[in-house]
């Protein structure tokens, strides 16, 4: 018998495997079309990061145009992810927020300091380093987060 | 009226242009002054909109007079006086640069709300005052289809045009009003990508060459370095075979060239380099020595270092020249021309520029013709306002100055690509 993950409705399972000892704990995944949404973010960041490295280390103009337009993309689609958040949080009761708070504060931070990034990617030729390689990385860093915190899923009434 | 300023720079963050101030530091001559370099998350920017001169004209010193000799122009740019008196107005825009950033697509529709949106001619435009009464009664197309001309030059019974793409040559005989057809192509020219599109051009003293300014593929090497072989230079051109060879480098966009009476030295102005501060880096004129390198990309003003261009050349740093003259940071000096004593005692030595005006600075600076006087075939002493009232009272702007020329018989002939008029200045 699958122990640790069963199908209960639409509703995800998780149980510790302890024999004898089984605590069920609802955790719901996100909206297909969140899921979709913040499936954006974290590999479009992570793509100018490593197109900022390239320009690092090469100086080839075409790795800055890259960094420009992957994190261009990923404030696109992840303000729409974090928009999704926000809404959440305003359906939900103040006992079932923690962990959708926490959530939608990686992302605002992520957006927030990739926009800056942006701004900072705007900049000519080399007046984008190295300030933007740092930022690049901080935002990937909190892409990451955020989406192991969202795919993760959240209690069953905590997030829609 | 509606103050119709774009004032990006208020955005809180923009931190850049805070307290810069009206005066700035003193940017005119062989030595100004260079503050630090600085930029905030936003360039600073000011585009004065198109306003209209109504009833207004532009703004000239006592004993001169000013005249709209042309209007309903296509975006004219650079005039050539004929022997007979007629002008020739070259009409166009070029360029064709791919955005390649999002910033790209962002900073191109702003700086276009300051611009015409007449389309260019890509044309040759005769105007002729016959009877010599001042009033230019006729106005006809010498040539079209063209691409994009702006450099003019008259050499041995033949007018060249410099293209954006090539350098053309048309058969003339004096008092001729029309093309007898289709040029003939001396040579290409730069043109891949052509940020800095214009090819300004003048005639040596004795008609064997013409030099050609070809300005640089981007602000700061944003475009690779590759995109810029061949550009932020003025080519030397042998007028008989079309050959070609570099004959200065390092400066930014050369928008305008002129040879100096007596001597034949070469002088050019030069737009320097944006988005390292409202007083970076001073547009300037400057002779042009055989084989000099200027700077751009690796320095400005001589050694000052520009670490955005990577990577960095120490050896063409040290070998960079400093120009003769500061003209002001962002001023968008696009015209030159000697000055001839007909143009009165306090304006017979020296040269008039024409100043296009700023983007890049909340406060506008440019948006008029200067002269800066000359001792001694050298540039001296403070430049003098010669036509101004460009910008209005609530920072619109009534027209933008482009190519200057000097009519032999007394008067300067301006062009203004924003009201699509020909100016002309006449001493009383």
């Amino acid at each position: 018998m699958p122990r640790d993950r069963l199908k209960t409705g639409g509703d995800a399972v998780a149980a510790i495997s302890d024999p004898g000892f089984v605590r069920p704990v609802l955790l719901r995944p996100i909206h297909p079309l969140h899921a979709i949404l913040l499936a954006f973010p974290l590999p479009l960041f992570l793509g100018a990061l490593l197109s900022d490295l390239a320009y690092w280390s090469s100086f080839h103009i075409q790795w800055a145009n890259f960094a420009s337009w992957l994190i261009a993309g990923g404030l696109l689609v992840g303000g729409f992810a974090l928009l999704w958040s926000l809404v959440d949080l305003f359906r939900l009761g103040p006992a079932r927020r923690g962990r959708p708070i926490v959530y939608f504060v990686l992302l605002l931070l992520m957006w927030v300091i990739g926009f800056v990034n942006a701004l900072v990617h705007a900049k000519d030729a080399w007046a984008t380093m190295p300030e933007g390689l740092v930022l690049s990385a901080i935002v990937t860093l909190l892409a990451l987060l955020a989406s192991w915190i969202g795919y993760s899923g959240f209690r069953r009434g905590e997030v829609a | 009226m509606m103050r119709a300023l774009v004032l990006l720079g208020a955005l809180a963050l923009a931190l850049p242009g805070c307290g810069e101030g009206d005066g700035g530091p003193q940017q005119h001559g062989a030595n100004p002054d260079l503050p630090q370099p600085q930029r905030g998350l936003l360039p600073s920017m000011t585009i004065p909109r198109p306003a209209g001169w109504g009833d207004a004209r532009p703004v000239v010193p006592q004993g001169y007079k000013i005249e709209a000799i042309a209007t309903d122009m296509r975006i004219p740019r650079q005039t050539l006086v004929l022997p007979n008196g007629d002008i020739l107005v070259a009409e166009g825009t070029g360029g064709s640069a791919p955005p390649l950033r999002p910033k790209d697509i962002i900073a191109g529709y702003i700086k276009s709300l300051g611009k015409s949106d007449v389309k260019g001619g890509n044309r040759l435009t005769l105007l002729r005052d016959a009877d010599g009464d001042g009033t230019y009664e006729t106005k006809v197309t010498f040539a079209d289809n063209l691409n994009a001309p702006y450099g003019l030059a008259l050499v041995d019974g033949a007018i060249y045009v410099a293209n954006q793409d090539a350098l053309v040559r048309f058969d003339y005989r004096d008092g001729q009003a029309e093309a007898s057809g289709p040029p003939t192509t001396l040579t290409a020219l730069p043109s891949a990508i052509n940020h800095h599109w214009t090819k300004a051009m003048t005639a040596s003293a004795d008609g064997r060459f013409l030099y050609v300014g070809i300005g640089s593929n981007s602000n700061i090497t944003e475009r690779g370095m590759e995109a810029e072989v061949d550009r932020a230079m003025v080519w030397q051109i042998d007028v008989k075979t079309g050959a070609h060879k570099p004959y200065a480098s390092g400066l930014r966009n050369p928008t305008a060239l002129a040879i100096q009476p007596g001597s034949g030295q070469l002088w050019a102005v030069v737009n320097e380099r944006d988005e390292i501060g409202p007083n970076l880096v001073p547009d300037y004129l400057t002779s042009v020595q055989e084989g000099g390198f200027y700077g751009w990309p690796y320095s400005y003003w001589g050694q000052n270092v520009d670490p955005r261009a990577q990577p960095q050349d120490p050896e063409q740093v040290a070998a960079a020249i400093r120009p003769d003259y500061a003209l002001g940071s962002h001023v968008a000096a696009l015209g030159v021309a000697f000055s001839q004593p007909e143009m009165g005692p306090e304006f017979a030595d020296g040269v008039f520029v024409g100043e296009h005006g700023s983007w890049n600075r909340n406060e506008p600076v440019g948006y008029k013709v200067i002269f800066v006087p000359f001792r001694d075939g050298k540039p001296a002493g403070d430049p003098i306002d010669f036509a101004t009232g460009f910008l209005n009272e609530d920072g619109d702007a009534r027209g933008r100055p482009v190519g200057v020329t000097v009519d032999p018989r007394g008067a300067l002939i301006v062009a203004d690509d924003l009201s699509n008029t020909i100016w002309r200045v006449t001493v009383e």
